[in-house]
């Protein structure tokens, strides 16, 4: 109703979603409005109006606004029944069933859930269109000969088979996001796609706080995107990007999700990462970021997730807490199990580090390793100009 | 469906004491009493250790009988369990509790069907 009425599914869809937020977060705490849908329908157009107002500039945003405007908004929504609502949870589980490789269950999400064609999918992959086909063909085939079940799974078995939907969505938004070769557009309707699965999922299973705290992860992120390049493409880090082209609306909904994930008192790591993201969010600028808090939350993610990756990010953080030389001697112990030695952040840290404390020559060669083992070329390009930087 | 579970073990395991023999000894027995009682097994045995193993092989009509398993190995298949499941997740299930899991893997592969034949043998359509 509100899309047809939008002529933009995306940000009807947003919109509705926000307004069941903030419905979620009001209504225990002020009471059931007498009519609830007339209250979504309402909160949800003002919602996409503001968006509107904030992102129209051209011509055709303004009749989208006028045609809104507009709305009647004494139409009845219409909801999808249980049933329905099963079918599509059960589909979400099978394509994800991590007895499938996370490649072929990408893929197939994006297929029989998304609705994308193979195309699409094969282009968003920058993989033959043959090679895609291929790929779908065999995950129905593992789905087929094994008998994998299109039933949403019961209590003893839904956080294992959870955490292989979270896995996939955010693998997924991650090949979006990071995206700098190929068509970036096609690249960034692959983070479209996994941030409205991670809302879908959020509203079938709304009691599962993961599942929030992921969609969290994903917006906060997301709010980013047109901050983390500059005019030429190249990387900008957290310290040098432009706050204010930070998305404040999709900001607002990652914090709203991770509070609704909060209520439940029953964290993961999906929720310490949307809250690191979070801290970030608020944060008036890089050097007024608390610190102390990012710290205190890498320690919870290093005890549910004991990686040498989340180890090397919580070094990251200390830096700007205990000075650079300290969190040097900290990168050090984590390069020296040599698990990461492949791992070009852990280098391009190092050289973040030595170049920070003054020790230019060693940060060189540390940037060389990273340049060496990065082939994203807009991380190259920002190593290479860092690199630079330390030679001269 | 018939799903076959391979269960294999590091080759490197250190070598147990009697009581732990005994104790996994019954682990297992339980575990199988237990599976025969769901009804959803169809068979399942232990082999002897790839010490025992003779490979054959026939080569351009030669036949070769070599001592030991065919290929160097880091995990060696020392038994199987055969199930009727309805669905992966519920062999998946069975297979987590094979005692083998906690220090090995379990391989699960369902079973091919080829149209017109059971248990080795054609059956009318």
């Amino acid at each position: 109703m509100l899309s047809r009425a939008l002529g933009d599914s995306h940000l009807a869809e947003d919109a509705v979603q926000e307004a069941y937020v903030i419905a979620l977060e009001r209504w225990p705490r002020d009471g059931v409005p007498s009519n609830a849908l007339a209250w979504i329908v309402t909160t949800a157009r003002n919602r996409a109006l503001d968006v509107l107002r904030r992102r129209s500039r051209g011509d055709e945003k303004m009749a989208l606004l006028a045609r809104l405007e507009s709305t009647q908004t004494q139409d009845e929504p219409d909801f999808d029944d249980v049933s329905v609502a099963d079918d599509q949870l059960g589909l979400i589980f099978a394509c994800t069933h991590p007895a499938l490789g996370l490649e072929a269950r990408i893929a197939l999400t994006l297929r029989a859930v998304a609705g994308l064609t193979t195309e699409e999918i094969a282009h968003a992959f920058l993989v033959p269109l043959p090679t895609m086909s291929q790929r779908l063909v065999r995950a129905k085939q593992k789905i087929r000969a094994n008998g994998i079940s299109f039933a949403v799974p019961d209590a003893a078995h839904l956080r294992e088979r959870l955490e292989a939907v979270c896995t996939t969505l955010y693998v997924m938004f991650n090949e979006g996001y990071a995206a700098t070769t190929g068509d970036t557009r096609v690249r960034h309707d692959l983070c479209n796609e996994s941030v409205r699965l991670a809302r879908l999922l959020a509203e079938l299973l709304p009691d599962q706080p993961e599942v929030h705290g992921l969609l969290a992860l994903m917006l906060l992120t997301d709010a980013r995107r047109n901050a983390r390049v500059d005019e030429n493409g190249d990387t900008l880090t957290l310290e040098e990007q432009d706050r204010k082209k930070w998305d404040r609306w999709l900001i607002a909904a990652g914090l709203a999700h991770l509070g609704r994930a909060a209520e439940f008192n029953d964290d993961g790591p999906y929720q310490i990462q949307a809250a690191i993201a979070a801290v970030h969010s608020r944060a008036k600028s890089f050097a007024k970021t608390n610190w102390r808090a990012i710290l205190t939350l890498y320690d919870r993610l290093l005890e549910l997730e004991p990686s040498p990756v989340v180890a090397l990010n919580r070094a990251a953080a200390r830096a700007m807490l205990h000075g650079f030389d300290i969190a040097l001697a900290e990168v050090d112990a984590i390069a020296s199990a040599q698990e990461l030695d492949r791992y070009a952040v852990l280098h391009s840290t190092r050289a973040e580090m030595l170049r920070r404390i003054g020790k230019m020559p060693e940060a060189a060669q540390e940037y060389r390793r990273a340049i060496g083992l990065t082939e994203n070329l807009a991380e190259r390009r920002f190593l290479e100009r860092r690199l630079e930087s330390v030679l001269h | 469906m018939q799903y076959m579970c391979l269960i294999y073990q590091p080759v490197d395991a250190p070598e147990m004491a009697p009581a732990e023999y005994q104790k996994l000894f019954e682990e297992y027995g339980a575990y199988t009493q237990a599976a025969r009682e769901s009804g959803k097994l169809v068979a399942g045995e232990p082999l002897q250790p790839i010490s025992d193993a003779t490979t054959v092989r026939v080569r351009n009509g030669k036949r070769t009988v070599t001592d030991g398993p065919f290929a160097e190995t880091k995990e060696w298949l020392s038994g199987f369990y055969l199930f009727d499941c309805d669905t992966l997740d519920e062999v998946l299930d069975w297979a987590a509790k094979i005692p083998a899991a906690r220090d090995g893997s379990i391989e699960v592969r369902p079973l091919m069907v080829i149209p017109g034949m059971r248990d080795g043998h054609p059956v009318a359509q």
